[in-house]
């Protein structure tokens, strides 16, 4: 069993993406994320890897996908608005079939927002954000240790179906410490990519890495394998966790950080015979729409609890698709719910059925 | 002795190879290639230097050179 | 009798859709010769631009990327991390290089990245339709400068041999022209030169060549040669910007 150690959330992506074999690092500093730059500045000579501090981080997602391309295990991080300039990079990457991972710990917005913690990245990450039909696999990590057992995921899925993913985070989670223990996974292979430009050498046909398709035929195509694909991740890729929740009447929808406060308060209005229960989705993208409708065949109601002014409900909306009742309690970017103010939202949620009764 | 063959197929019609071919010898023909261009054509292969300046001009790879 | 002058090997057959007489075609044998000289075609990857050169993987006889527009000198930094020992270069207009990835080539540069930028510059948009570009001659007209390029409010063309040779990264940067025969040895040598530069790791490369685009610029193809000759040379010097060895201009 390897040691525990205490690290911080942003040294974790840092260093689970090195555990996971990913030896190249383009990014941009940007608050509340520099940790993992600073951090990849500082490990990836010592495993012979690659650091640029791009210039922009447009110029680091498209080194990424130039890395990518040519068969590299790569990744970028960004916060927030740094994030909204990658998307143009992560809609070609998508589109050509490029593996790689970003990381997005993500602060408050619009515009530049804040520095504080905030889920508001969620249609962005999950509904394709850039041009196209397109999406990314969304990770969406819990504590410091699931952040590095995610990014171990994250270069696997890109890997397994040459897709970009997104671990998402926030300001609090790549700020936080925790212990963890730090894996070398057994299983730490990196795949064959005879669709990389690594150059035609003793005749390998030519590969091109591109997301062209003048032809409408041709485009039609793309976009049909890349449908087929996303069917395929949303039947094998979709995880999550549930607590309490067989015999909640209530169940907290919540994910991240908002997952966290929302366990303490349930716990405590547990402790007061309300049942409650959580669910934490774990993909964003894939959603667990399919296990959410179960739930609601099952007569359970939902609350979804996020930092943000209510983005991942309309999923759990979409998956209930009207059968019982889907409520929301949110803070707006930047600001965290306390568990106190959760737990009070599922105590007046009670309440309220109690008076309609 | 020198020639050039014209792989008219892939000519065109820019006319840039008849403008720079110091011999003067190159002219554009009277009929079309599938592509519907009047390809350029050699009249006087004798006369040929096999300078390659028509060749080196072409944007299309037209041209081969013999010498 | 001996073939002296024949199709390269690192140029696929495929006919390429440029319009007649349109210079690409000439810069795009240049560098497929440059690469079959050097033998390094089976280690060359190119990085295909946004721009009339975007097919430009249908052309290459070799891996390549295509990059989103402007983009090309960081998609060719993460492929030459990743893959040192081959041969990396970028092919990009002027609209792409010298607009929309001003900082991505800069930097490049500035890094001193070991990989060959070809920019092409014909002082003019071609794939969108003939629009003004950074190297719009002064006075010159365009889809969107109607009444010529106005330099109180839009500039003056951007030289960016000059600009890059501020640099102390850049390890060669030429810039030559495609006009007549005697440029276009002397282009096909600065290009091969710029790849023997990248083998021996030396690091950036970038020459610019000045080209045509008689569809917009609305003349045949032998007038733009000339206008070529007449109006751009004056205002982009042709020459030797930054060598490792003498420096002639």
């Amino acid at each position: 069993m390897a040691e525990r150690i205490m690290m911080k959330g942003n040294e974790a992506f840092a260093e689970g993406a090195i555990k996971a074999g990913c030896h190249f690092f383009f990014g941009y500093p940007i608050t509340p994320q520099n940790e993992i730059p600073e951090y990849m500045s500082r490990r990836m000579p010592e495993v012979g890897g690659t650091f640029i501090q791009a210039e922009s981080e447009v110029s680091a997602i498209n080194m990424v996908y130039g890395a990518g391309g040519a068969g590299a295990r790569a990744m970028t991080s960004s916060s927030s608005p740094g994030v909204s300039l990658k998307q143009e990079g992560i809609s070609y990457i998508a589109a050509a079939e490029v593996p790689c991972v970003i990381v997005n710990v993500a602060r408050g917005g619009p515009g530049l927002g804040g520095l504080t913690p905030s889920q508001a990245d969620y249609f962005q990450a999950v509904k394709g954000g850039g041009h196209g039909d397109y999406h990314m696999v969304v990770f969406a990590p819990a504590s410091v240790q699931e952040i590095i057992d995610l990014m171990y995921e994250a270069f696997v899925t890109a890997d397994k179906y040459r897709t970009p993913v997104m671990v998402l985070a926030d300001g609090l989670l790549g700020q936080m410490m925790e212990p963890v223990v730090l894996r070398d996974w057994e299983d730490l292979q990196i795949p064959e990519k005879p669709w990389a430009t690594t150059g035609m050498v003793s005749g390998k046909p030519q590969s091109v890495i591109n997301s062209l398709g003048l032809a409408p035929e041709e485009l039609e195509n793309l976009n049909l394998r890349l449908q087929k694909k996303y069917r395929t991740i949303e039947e094998n890729g979709v995880r999550y966790e549930e607590d309490g929740v067989e015999d909640a009447e209530l169940i907290i929808v919540a994910y991240g950080t908002s997952a966290r406060v929302s366990k303490s308060a349930i716990a405590k209005a547990r402790a007061e015979g309300k049942k409650v229960g959580l669910f934490r989705p774990i993909t964003l993208w894939p959603f667990p729409s399919k296990r959410l409708a179960e739930l609601a065949e099952a007569g359970k109601r939902f609350m979804a609890v996020e930092m943000s002014a209510g983005q991942m409900i309309e999923d759990v909306k979409l998956a209930v698709n009207g059968k019982t009742e889907v409520e929301f309690y949110g803070r707006y970017n930047g600001a965290i719910p306390s568990v106190t103010e959760v737990y009070q939202a599922i105590i007046k949620s009670f309440d309220n059925r109690e008076v309609q009764k | 002795m020198a020639k050039v063959t014209f792989n008219e197929e892939r000519c065109k019609g820019c006319e840039i190879c008849v403008s720079v071919c110091p011999k003067q010898i190159i002219h554009m023909a009277d009929r079309f290639n599938s592509k519907g261009y009047r390809p350029a054509e050699v009249i006087e292969q004798d006369k040929c230097i096999g300078c390659a300046f028509c060749a080196r001009m072409c944007p299309d790879v037209v041209i081969e050179v013999y010498k | 009798m001996k073939q002296v002058f024949g199709y390269p090997e690192s140029l696929q057959t495929r006919p390429n859709h440029y319009c007649p007489g349109c210079t690409h075609g000439i810069i795009h044998r240049l560098v497929a010769e440059a690469i079959d000289e050097l033998q390094v075609r089976e280690k060359a990857i190119a990085v295909a631009p946004v721009g009339c050169a975007v097919l430009a993987y249908n052309y290459f006889n070799c891996d390549a990327q295509q990059a989103a527009h402007g983009r090309a000198p960081a998609v060719a930094t993460g492929i030459k991390r990743a893959l040192p020992d081959r041969i990396v270069f970028t092919y990009q207009g002027d609209g792409d290089l010298a607009s929309i990835g001003m900082a991505e080539i800069v930097h490049a540069a500035n890094r001193g990245e070991n990989i060959t930028v070809i920019f092409v510059n014909n002082a003019i948009y071609g794939m969108t339709g003939g629009q003004m570009a950074p190297t719009t001659l002064p006075g010159q007209k365009t889809t969107t400068s109607p009444y010529g390029r106005d330099t109180a409010t839009t500039g003056y063309p951007i030289q960016v041999c000059e600009m890059l040779s501020t640099l102390k990264a850049p390890a060669f940067i030429a810039r030559v022209s495609v006009h007549d025969p005697k440029n276009v040895l002397k282009a096909k040598e600065a290009i091969k030169k710029a790849f023997e530069y990248q083998v021996n790791g030396k690091g950036f490369t970038l020459v610019e060549v000045l080209s045509t685009c008689p569809t917009n610029w609305g003349m045949t193809p032998v007038e733009a040669l000339k206008w070529l000759e007449n109006n751009m040379i004056p205002a982009f010097p042709l020459g030797t910007f930054r060598s490792l060895e003498e420096v002639s201009k």
